[in-house]
């Protein structure tokens, strides 16, 4: 290859930017929630969080409202990438669901508020039933609908390629010696396609952790996150140091949540 | 290699003629020339038509820019490279720029005009002297309720919020200091508590009113209460003022036992460039008959005592927005409380939020 | 197993349905006369007039496109070279403990990011503006080159450097004419996905912009706090159309590029 000198040339903005944008933020955020305002050590922020159980409270409702969120979108998600890799022109219906998921996110948010309203596209719905008006917005219906929607195709992408690796052969040998659906998805088809299911379920769970746009504007600001909670603390209350500390209680959650779900995957976006 | 070098040069060209094109797009309202007269205000708080007549009668051209809270405004006019002649704060916000030196003190004699401001809207405590700030327009904090779902006169106090049926029924005002406000309010204490045991105590009374809250929101509360998505609001006059018009369903009211008093005021930035104009402008809009059909655009409280008399019988005497003197002398104005208790009481509030479902 | 084929495609068809109808729901409002996405009122392209009359928000458009294509630049430099450099590094240590920090901008979720990089801007009396919301969107644009330029790298044929080299190419001509142009395919997907990373941004660039600087996502935001605003309909329409042409640009170079380029497809929806 180059010799050592280019590459040591090469190396030289990636690790300035190792340094000034990975570790030193993490350094900085970790100093604001070992301080007070007036940058004095203190261990008290996380004696407040901890003592203080309305922290405790959002912390565990955070969870829950991640841990629901994971688990819609998985069940709707998972018989969809099964069934991606059973269509013709799989590639085609690939395209589809990804498509949508270059639309702004905010957009998408936005359209909520009117589909939810009492005269929108819901209601107008049910209205074909004679039910109605129900009040849908500032739910924790709709905020979960809202951020399983945003969520879907993350979780069918990682689930499509994991069931599409796996040998048909095998499939169809379990079928063949007799076994259930049943059987041949639940010893076949589930453990094989689980580092999928893992990677999907960790591209969510986090990400839903943390959401904190969704919150306030089909939340209603009812649902908080700890990404809201942070965001809050940092951008309305001023109050730097307990923001940096849910932060950094955020980041160990991050890192236990990855050490269960195994191995470190791409998040996010999976583009074309 | 060749190719690549040429892709990057292309795509800074391109760059470059982004960067020029969104120039050009925002250039016209930057324009500062002598004769010009510049006007940072609120969206949508000046009737146009106004504007036209100062030009006309002075020959100033008037530019127009708009912010969306006093806190962007203030941000913008401290970072500094702006020329505002004139701006619009509220309140706690004029004595917060007074004591960071951004406002330039207000010669009176230029102004001849102020002797049509109500003496009891002049020399608040946030300008006693009213040195740097003119008042503009004036409003109170109340609730705005819906025919449709609850009946007529029966909210009146604060305390009426927390009725067990109203159970997430109401959109609250997304700011610390109004709805820690109305909490000390309907206890009874001054809506400027510093003490911390009162702002405890507030905050626990307020994490009562969890269950009843739909929302806690604040432009878009217009929106909702319009469209019938919402029993109960809690905002401000001029909002409340603004819903009625669209829906006749809606109702005011300033509870008991008290609640908050606001003034947007005129005020002119030590940066500003023209200042002839400015003095022109204030005490062109003071003029009676200009003050009148402001608010009649408008729509919110005029101080101008005069500009009152032209507006009317129905406006004049709604009680909701031109409360009688009795219920004026419960009113309260907020004082600027320094970082350290404007910090607690965001604190407070948002641990509210998070305890609110 | 026809059924079976029936069932797949209804279960698909409802899938895409959900997808779509939130919108398909914002372009056919932007047509309605009305105010809200209630009823549909009558038809007028009123708000598409509107639109392209807003100097400020096709201001802040071209702005998100212009930090977009910057952005993704420079990230695209940095990131290759960094991605080069690591795979030359001797020791497994070095390229593992290299690997784990440049990820960690990937899985950080959005608040974190922006929370620590407010905090390292004001540390530093950096300004909150486009200055800072570039340096951003460079930064968490670097590590996914890094990542779609490394598999590239490993599966460089290096009998093909050392063939240049025996037929007497210095430094600069294997980097330039043999490397390069290997990792091609590579460096073309990340600098696409650092595109559409820096214009998806919403939870970072909240916090680190400042002074009247503003992208798209957080005009939206703002605006769509005041309530519906039928112009944001339309700018949602003009949005997909802008999104369908992207990707349309990105399947004609690809495919164009001929049989390799189809390859790379293939990889980037792994």
């Amino acid at each position: 290859m180059t010799d050592k000198k280019t590459r040591t040339l090469f190396i030289v903005p990636y690790l300035l930017w190792i340094i000034l944008f990975v570790i030193l933020p993490m350094l900085l955020i970790l100093w604001y929630s070992l301080t007070d305002s007036s940058h004095h050590f203190t261990l008290n922020n996380f004696v407040q969080f901890f003592r203080n159980g309305i922290f405790l409270r959002m912390m565990l409702n955070s969870f829950w409202y991640a841990f629901l969120i994971t688990l819609v979108t998985l069940l709707i998600s998972y018989p969809a990438a099964y069934f991606l890799t059973r269509v013709k022109n799989s590639q085609i219906w690939l395209l589809l669901i990804i498509l949508p998921t270059w639309i702004n996110l905010l957009l998408k948010a936005y359209a909520f508020i009117g589909i939810f309203s009492n005269g929108g596209l819901f209601n107008q719905f049910l209205h074909l039933f004679g039910i109605g008006p129900v009040n849908f917005l500032f739910t924790d219906f709709a905020f979960i609908f809202v951020a399983t929607y945003i969520e879907i195709p993350f979780m069918i992408l990682p689930i499509y390629s994991a069931i599409k690796d796996i040998n048909p052969a095998v499939v169809q040998a379990s079928e063949d010696l007799g076994a259930s659906r049943w059987q041949t998805f639940k010893y076949i088809l589930w453990p094989l396609s689980w580092p999928g299911v893992e990677s999907g379920i960790q591209a969510i769970f986090i990400p839903s952790l943390s959401l904190f746009m969704l919150t306030r504007l089909i939340g209603g600001n009812r649902v908080i996150t700890l990404g809201t909670a942070i965001e809050e603390y940092f951008m309305t209350t001023m109050n730097w140091n307990m923001g940096a500390t849910i932060g950094v209680v955020l980041i160990f959650l991050m890192v236990v949540v990855m050490l269960i779900t195994g191995r470190k995957r791409r998040r996010k976006k999976v583009n074309l | 290699m060749k190719k690549i070098i040429w892709s990057i040069i292309c795509v800074l060209l391109a760059c470059a003629g982004l960067g020029y094109l969104s120039y050009r797009l925002q250039k016209p309202s930057v324009e500062a020339k002598k004769q010009n007269l510049i006007i940072y205000n609120w969206g949508d708080y000046l009737d146009p038509n106004l504007i036209t007549k100062f030009e006309k009668q002075t020959g100033y051209h008037v530019v127009y820019e708009t912010f969306d809270s006093n806190e962007a405004m203030y941000t913008k006019i401290k970072q500094g490279g702006t020329a505002y002649d004139i701006t619009v704060p509220s309140d706690y916000m004029v004595s917060k720029m007074k004591k960071a030196h951004l406002l330039d003190k207000i010669d009176r004699d230029k102004i001849p005009n102020l002797k049509y401001i109500g003496t009891s809207f002049l020399k608040k405590s946030f300008d006693p002297n009213n040195d740097y700030s003119i008042p503009y327009f004036w409003g109170t904090l109340g609730i705005v309720y819906n025919d449709k779902y609850i009946k007529k006169g029966s909210i009146t106090s604060w305390n009426d919020l927390w009725r067990k049926k109203y159970r997430r029924q109401i959109l609250l005002i997304d700011s610390a200091r109004d709805a820690m406000g109305l909490s000390l309010a309907s206890m009874g204490y001054s809506m400027n508590s510093t003490n911390n045991l009162k702002l405890k105590l507030a905050q626990t009374k307020l994490n009562g009113l969890g269950n009843n809250i739909k929302a806690i929101i604040a432009d878009e509360m217009k929106m909702y209460m319009i469209q019938n998505e919402a029993a109960i609001g809690v905002t401000w006059s001029g909002e409340a003022h603004e819903m009625m018009e669209s829906n006749s369903h809606l109702h005011y009211v300033i509870p008991k036992p008290a609640s908050n008093l606001w003034f947007d005021n005129l005020v002119i930035p030590k940066t500003a460039k023209n200042k002839k104009a400015a003095y022109e402008f204030i005490n062109f809009m003071l003029e009676p008959e200009n003050a009148a059909q402001n608010a009649k655009y408008i729509g919110y409280a005029t101080p101008n005592t005069a500009a009152q008399k032209l507006l009317p019988k129905k406006t004049r005497n709604d009680r909701q927005f031109y409360p009688s003197a009795k219920t004026l002398s419960h009113l309260q104005v907020y004082q600027d409380l320094g970082n350290k208790v404007t910090q607690e009481y965001n604190d407070l509030f948002l641990e509210f939020k998070m305890y609110a479902r | 197993m026809k059924s079976k084929h029936f069932v797949a495609k209804f279960y698909l068809i409802f899938v895409l349905v959900v997808l779509y109808v939130p919108i398909f729901y914002l372009i056919y409002f932007s047509f309605s006369s009305g105010r809200n996405m209630n009823k549909f009122e009558h038809f007028t392209w009123m708000h598409y007039q509107t639109l392209f009359q807003d100097n400020r928000l096709l201001a802040i458009f071209l702005e998100t496109i212009l930090l977009a294509l910057l952005s993704s630049l420079i990230a695209t430099i940095v990131g290759t070279l960094g991605a080069i450099a690591i795979a030359g590094l001797q020791k497994k240590w070095q390229q593992k403990t290299l690997l784990a920090l440049n990820n960690v901008l990937i899985v950080s979720p959005d608040v974190i990011i922006g929370a620590s990089f407010l905090i390292f801007f004001t540390a530093l009396g950096i300004g909150l503006n486009f200055g800072s919301v570039l340096l951003s969107h460079i930064a968490f644009s670097i590590p996914i080159v890094v990542l779609m330029v490394l598999p590239r790298l490993k599966e460089l044929d290096y009998s093909l450097i050392d063939a240049a080299r025996d037929l007497g190419a210095n430094n600069y001509q294997v980097f330039s004419n043999v490397m390069i142009p290997a990792l091609m395919p590579g460096i073309f997907a990340g600098m696409f996905m650092a595109l559409t990373y820096s214009l998806d941004d919403f939870g970072v660039t909240f916090f680190v912009t400042g002074n009247g600087f503003s992208t798209l996502s957080v005009e939206i935001y703002s605006r769509a706090r005041q309530g519906i605003d039928l112009e944001i309909n339309a700018l949602s329409t003009v949005m997909f159309l802008f999104v369908l042409l992207l990707v349309g640009i990105y399947y004609f170079i690809t495919t164009r590029k001929g049989r390799k380029g189809r390859k790379m497809v293939g990889g980037l929806i792994k």
